[in-house]
């Protein structure tokens, strides 16, 4: 049963981020993205990390590919004229690629650290009533501290970056300020006026 | 013996456990089908009776089977796909956002141990689908071909994204408290927890106002009114439904109202102490704990009716301030507030895990 779940998720895993890059359509391209992110969740759950499977879809189906969607939905794209140069790089690609491969098989087959080198040992499960969600908590918050924070500051200095690059001030923009609308009060707006014969009011 | 057990000894390990998740998977969805035609009745009753009108009162007893009456309207006629549509997309975003609308009731627990999936990440699950709803709404706006249905496709894509992040704040205000993200534990810390004899976060008030930004969130993320701007009737005609029509149109619109009313059972679950008596008083236990979870839930739909009943929509750019500027600072702040005063009244010291 999980065998089969597991060949399930991957096929569908693999169909979909292969119809990322041959989908005609932008839009379709996010979408089988989307599929994408959601079998890997499926591979996560079936590993047992279910609190990583939530996050996945949370994260990158939730928010990151709505807002990805979004950017591709409102651009007006030629594909056409962005593919013709497609087989010019394939062997560029296909290098880099190649390369990735070799060294994710010969980090999970048999690499050793070199003399003198600390890394810490592959953990091997969460301990006896722990949930994964708890294990996964007081792993990062003791023993990976530093490099979650590091992560968190990264992430932080991407956002301020993005926010200061694109933040543009308009003149002339009229924006409600609903503090100043809500401490108006009738003595300071309203105000009876006597028109006299011909004249008109003071305002 | 158990439900489940009956059947794998019936008929073996697997097929056994098969039909059983099937038939505990239909004793969910049919009631929840049941539910929408009648929180539909409901809604329009609450709606006609705040205006003085009287609603749906002709088919059957008091207008009982006007939602039958109307979605078998629905079901006789033409289902029409737009020229220029994406066809594929087009015809799978009613059917997405149906089908979350129903996968989403799996991990509620309705009593004591009655639920069908008690997943140790309950809460996450219930997140994670929920914020996969706005696809069904998205697509359906891009693959229309239809400026209304784009515009009202784009205003649901911001709203629902904007409000779940606050969501989810609130919701970590309330694991933190329950110190765990399984909704039965969830129910069971709220036993009693505040003055020895209320049950429900609601009234504890480190949690109340969380439960306020909650309800009001919960309004924005079931696009109901005030918060109705992507199917905005008077400027979007429909919104993103506007180019369907027929069952497409009728799985949209169940869609929708099973998620209103999933809404309406998360938010007893979390703050009003699911099925659990308002009071920790052992005479009120004699009352079984669905009818209690029945009849929280009966509660907060009417409070939904209330408020789509007396309040005007907003408008786009209020709804953006209030989520971003209010309600994420607010909650964000109070899950501070949360964290510190459990800290210090040495509420995680039994947790596992704690150095």
């Amino acid at each position: 049963m999980a065998a089969f779940a597991f060949y399930l998720f991957a096929f569908l895993l693999l169909t979909s981020g292969l119809m990322v890059i041959t989908a005609r359509n932008p839009v379709h391209s996010v979408l089988w993205l989307i599929l994408a992110f959601f079998n890997a969740a499926g591979l996560f759950i079936i590993l047992g990390a279910e609190f990583l499977a939530m996050l996945l879809v949370i994260v990158y189906v939730g928010a990151v590919a709505v807002l990805f969607l979004f950017v591709v939905m409102m651009l007006d794209i030629d594909f056409k004229a962005l593919q013709r140069g497609a087989m010019k790089n394939l062997p560029l690609g296909l290098a880099v690629s190649g390369i990735i491969l070799a060294e994710i098989l010969l980090v999970t087959m048999g690499w050793q650290p070199g003399q003198g080198v600390i890394v810490h040992e592959a953990l091997a499960g969460p301990p006896e009533g722990m949930t994964n969600t708890q294990w996964i908590g007081s792993q990062l918050y003791t023993r990976y501290f530093f490099v979650f924070s590091m992560a968190g500051l990264l992430l932080l200095a991407a956002m301020v970056g993005a926010i200061v690059l694109t933040h543009r001030r308009r003149v002339g923009l009229k924006k409600q300020d609903i503090n100043v609308q809500n401490a108006r009060t009738p003595a300071g707006t309203l105000g009876v006026g006597k028109a006299g014969l011909g004249q008109g009011v003071e305002l | 013996m158990t439900f489940t057990g009956w059947f794998i000894e019936q008929f073996g390990q697997g097929p056994g456990w098969f039909l059983a998740n099937l038939a505990l998977i239909l004793a969910i969805a049919f009631p929840v089908m049941v539910g929408v035609a009648l929180a539909v009745y409901a809604d329009r009753k609450i709606w006609a009776a705040m205006q003085m009108r009287r609603g749906p009162n002709v088919v059957g007893p008091f207008g009982l089977l006007q939602t039958f009456a109307d979605a078998a309207k629905l079901f006789m006629k033409e289902t029409i796909i737009p020229t220029g549509a994406s066809t594929g997309v087009f015809l799978m975003a009613p059917m997405i956002t149906f089908v979350l609308a129903l996968v989403v009731w799996a991990v509620m627990p309705f009593d004591a141990g009655l639920v069908l999936a008690d997943l140790n990440v309950g809460l996450l699950y219930i997140f994670a689908v929920s914020s996969m709803g706005v696809y069904g709404i998205i697509m359906s706006g891009w693959a229309s071909n239809s400026k209304y249905a784009f515009l009202g496709g784009l205003r649901s894509a911001a709203q629902m994204v904007s409000y779940e992040v606050s969501m989810g704040f609130i919701l970590v205000a309330v694991m933190m408290y329950a110190q765990s993200l399984n909704l039965s534990d969830i129910v069971m810390s709220q036993k009693g927890n505040v003055l020895g004899i209320l049950n429900g976060n609601v009234f504890n008030p480190l949690l109340f106002p969380m439960a306020i930004m909650f309800f009001i969130t919960v309004l924005a993320e079931t696009n109901r009114p005030p918060f109705d701007l992507p199917e905005a009737e008077a400027e979007l005609v429909a919104g993103y439904q506007v180019e369907y029509s027929s069952m497409s149109f009728a799985l949209f619109f169940l869609g929708e109202y099973a998620n209103i009313l999933f809404m309406c059972a998360l938010v007893p679950t979390l703050f009003l102490g699911g099925w659990l008596p308002p009071l920790d008083w052992a005479p009120l236990y004699i009352i079984p704990g669905f009818v209690w979870f029945l009849a929280k839930m009966a509660f907060m739909f009417f409070a939904f009716a209330w408020v789509k009943a007396t309040v005007p929509r907003y408008r786009y750019d209020q709804l953006m301030r209030l989520g971003w500027k209010v309600f994420l600072p607010l909650s964000l702040f109070w899950v501070v507030v949360v964290s510190g005063w459990l800290m210090f009244t040495g509420h995680f010291a039994t947790a596992p895990g704690v150095l």
